[in-house]
């Protein structure tokens, strides 16, 4: 039961990304080049509820369904680890239009090359496993 | 039931965005796509080579679900209740990618109008122009995101949404990152 549950969460979300066009690469360009508000809007909506929601979460110790603490672990303090990731992936986000849950979602739309893409992010994935060592972090 | 195929206002995609992150957080999860990226890895056997991929990878079947949920949310907003409408982006984008040559959503005919055929069309795989976007592009965000140790869902959302000053570090690299390819380096990519 517990895989429909995120099985269901997963169609919503698609759902909602496809609707909103999030995943579209001309949204992205659009975004980019403030050129709309679009993608602020969404972004900027998601994080005004999600900081309100978050906030009220911890306010009144709400716990998961099993009775335990939420799942919000601090981030490890470090500046060039996000500033030079961050970047490589931003990169990446404006090239393809899209970033790791519109790759999936644009499957669905038989968009095929999309495949290339995500095969080449698992090899970007592999190939930071390898080096993160020699990295700064 | 038109709501259903009609494009949906930012407002309410935003909210459903924030409701997926409640729900996901009530069963004890994280809202963190690109994570799934790093576990097909450890599926393929990298676990054998590097210890980053040696972890227990079936404590994220969960995200695995989530992420075919996507796929099936996607083909179902495309192919059951599909949007008459091309994507409707501005005049000016519009005009910018027409000075590339890269067809405006209105016009990409039969394939989808949420991406340009000049870059996704299935024959794109076999250009050099298609390679270095699709191959290059992927290749910039597995790497990227791993490195920053999230990608949109992880930093922008979530971790904007718990006030993290990493997430708000990396979001500020998502938009350097993403400024620098769009008005630098695209037009030159989008010329070969």
């Amino acid at each position: 039961m517990r895989i429909l549950y995120y099985l269901f969460l997963g169609i919503v979300f698609g759902f909602v990304m496809t609707k909103s066009e999030a995943i579209s690469w001309y949204r992205i360009q659009e975004m980019f080049r403030f050129e709309s508000f679009h993608m602020y809007g969404i972004i900027g909506t998601a994080v005004v509820l999600g900081v309100i929601g978050i906030a009220l979460m911890k306010r009144f110790d709400v716990k998961t369904y099993k009775g335990s603490e939420l799942n919000l672990k601090n981030k490890d303090w470090s500046v060039p680890r996000y500033l030079f990731g961050g970047t490589i992936f931003g990169l990446g986000w404006a090239l393809t239009g899209a970033c790791p849950g519109p790759l999936f979602t644009l499957l669905g739309q038989g968009i095929w090359a999309i495949g290339v893409v995500i095969l080449s992010a698992m090899l970007g994935t592999y190939v930071y496993g390898a080096v993160r060592s020699k990295l700064p972090h | 039931m038109s709501w259903l195929s009609g494009s949906w206002h930012w407002s309410v995609s935003g909210a459903m965005i924030a409701a997926t992150m409640f729900l996901l957080l009530y069963a004890g999860r994280t809202f963190g796509f690109s994570s799934n990226l790093r576990t097909m890895c450890s599926i393929a056997g990298a676990g054998k080579r590097h210890a980053f991929f040696d972890f227990d990878w079936k404590a994220q079947r969960w995200n695995l679900v989530f992420a075919a949920g996507a796929i099936i949310g996607g083909y179902l907003a495309f192919f059951v209740f599909p949007n008459p409408e091309p994507v409707e982006i501005s005049a000016s984008t519009i005009n910018w990618l027409a000075g590339m040559g890269i067809t405006a959503p209105a016009d990409t005919g039969s394939s989808s109008s949420y991406v340009p055929p000049e870059l996704y069309a299935t024959d794109q795989i076999f250009t050099l122009r298609g390679l270095v976007a699709l191959v290059g592009g992927g290749f910039l965000i597995g790497f990227g995101t791993r490195w920053a140790g999230g990608c949109t869902s992880g930093h922008a959302i979530t971790g904007l949404s718990n006030l993290q000053l990493p997430s708000l570090i990396a979001v500020i690299g998502f938009f350097a990152g993403g400024l620098l390819m769009t008005w630098l380096f695209l037009p030159f990519i989008l010329a070969i």
